[in-house]
């Protein structure tokens, strides 16, 4: 059972670190400040709720690991997260998509999952979901009016969710892991959160005249560390400091 | 070209319940909704408020500037005005 607890931790772990990641890159680059400061923002609750799930799965696992080993001493293939969250930032229409359709399952997800047999994890998920609760609701925003916007703010948003559709399928994808979680009452059935996420991106996606994709081939493999060439670029960046200088601190 | 597309709004905060909204600073948004998640972003960061406004910047109404003179001016010689010629009770607390 802490063998499972502990791998589904670092999953959840593992995608927010590494959207965290992705939402920094943008640092300094965003349209105007206020959206510079609105993804950064986003991506500083993201290590928030990263740190919370690496200390706890570090505590599950009881090897005298911590979080910052568990972050920046992993290399891709020890990397759990799903392959949406590794997909590289793109234009900023392509970062809303992403973050509409990661979110839009994280609400539904973390309000689930306060109802966790897990106490610890039924605390990360009380402060998490109001976080996501609002990371929706600014990608749904934006989502909104790039859609519904100039013919190229269009064009470029159903680009973006074009792109990233084929790896929404890896959301509700289960394995033993999860199973074994599930029957105890600690993990959330991703299938049971299908409903609300599909109801989510339809109302989005209407609201912002865009089509929502058909669903077609699916990739998988995130969760067992098989990803896109994208994630080892970005740990490149990511766990560069402590690569290079080991135990640095400041 | 910027300004055309993207209006300037003001932010207004209300720290505390019972306390007046005040004036944070200006945001860019593109409409109401989306200056009040810009607000919040930029100005509520570190636990500054309860209550957000955003005002379009170009509702705001000033006083012409050439104009302070005539304003401002005839209020400096009436110091009766302020009330510090009595004394107020303890009992009172905070006027």
């Amino acid at each position: 059972m802490s063998d499972a607890l502990f791998k589904y931790l670092v999953r959840l772990a593992d995608d927010t670190v590494i959207l965290s990641h992705r939402l920094g890159e943008w640092c300094g680059h965003a349209s105007h400040i206020e959206e510079d400061v609105a993804m950064t923002n986003i991506s500083l609750d993201l290590i928030g709720q990263a740190r919370n799930l690496y200390s706890y799965a570090a505590e599950v696992e009881g090897k005298g690991r911590d979080e910052d080993q568990l972050a920046y001493l992993r290399n891709e293939r020890e990397f759990t997260n799903l392959i949406l969250v590794e997909q590289p930032n793109g234009d900023f229409g392509k970062t809303m998509a992403r973050q509409l359709l990661y979110s839009a399952f994280m609400l539904p997800f973390w309000e689930a999952m306060m109802a966790s047999k897990d106490k610890q994890l039924a605390a990360i998920a009380a402060k998490a979901e109001k976080e996501v609760a609002y990371h929706l609701r600014h990608a749904a925003e934006w989502t909104i009016r790039l859609g519904d916007g100039t013919p190229e703010s269009h064009r470029r948003m159903q680009e973006g969710i074009d792109e990233l559709w084929m790896y929404t399928g890896e959301l509700f994808a289960k394995d033993e892991v999860e199973k074994e979680l599930i029957e105890a009452g600690i993990a959330i059935d991703p299938e049971s959160l299908r409903g609300a996420w599909e109801r989510t991106i339809e109302e989005v996606v209407t609201r912002a005249t865009l089509k929502r994709p058909e669903d077609g081939w699916m990739h998988v493999g995130g969760r067992n560390g098989v990803h896109t060439e994208h994630l080892g670029h970005a740990l490149s960046d990511f766990q560069y400091l402590q690569r290079a200088y080991p135990d640095c601190t400041w | 070209m910027t300004e055309q597309h993207t209006p300037l709004w003001e932010v207004f905060i209300r720290a505390r319940n019972g306390m007046a909204h005040r004036h944070a600073g200006s945001v860019h948004a593109a409409d109401a909704e989306m200056a009040l998640q810009a607000a919040r972003d930029v100005y509520t960061r570190r636990g500054e408020g309860l209550s957000l406004w955003v005002v379009p910047s170009n509702a705001i109404v000033a006083n012409d500037p050439d104009e302070k003179g005539m304003m401002f001016e005839p209020t400096a010689d009436k110091i009766y005005r302020h009330p510090t010629f009595y004394e107020i009770p303890e009992e009172v607390g905070n006027m």
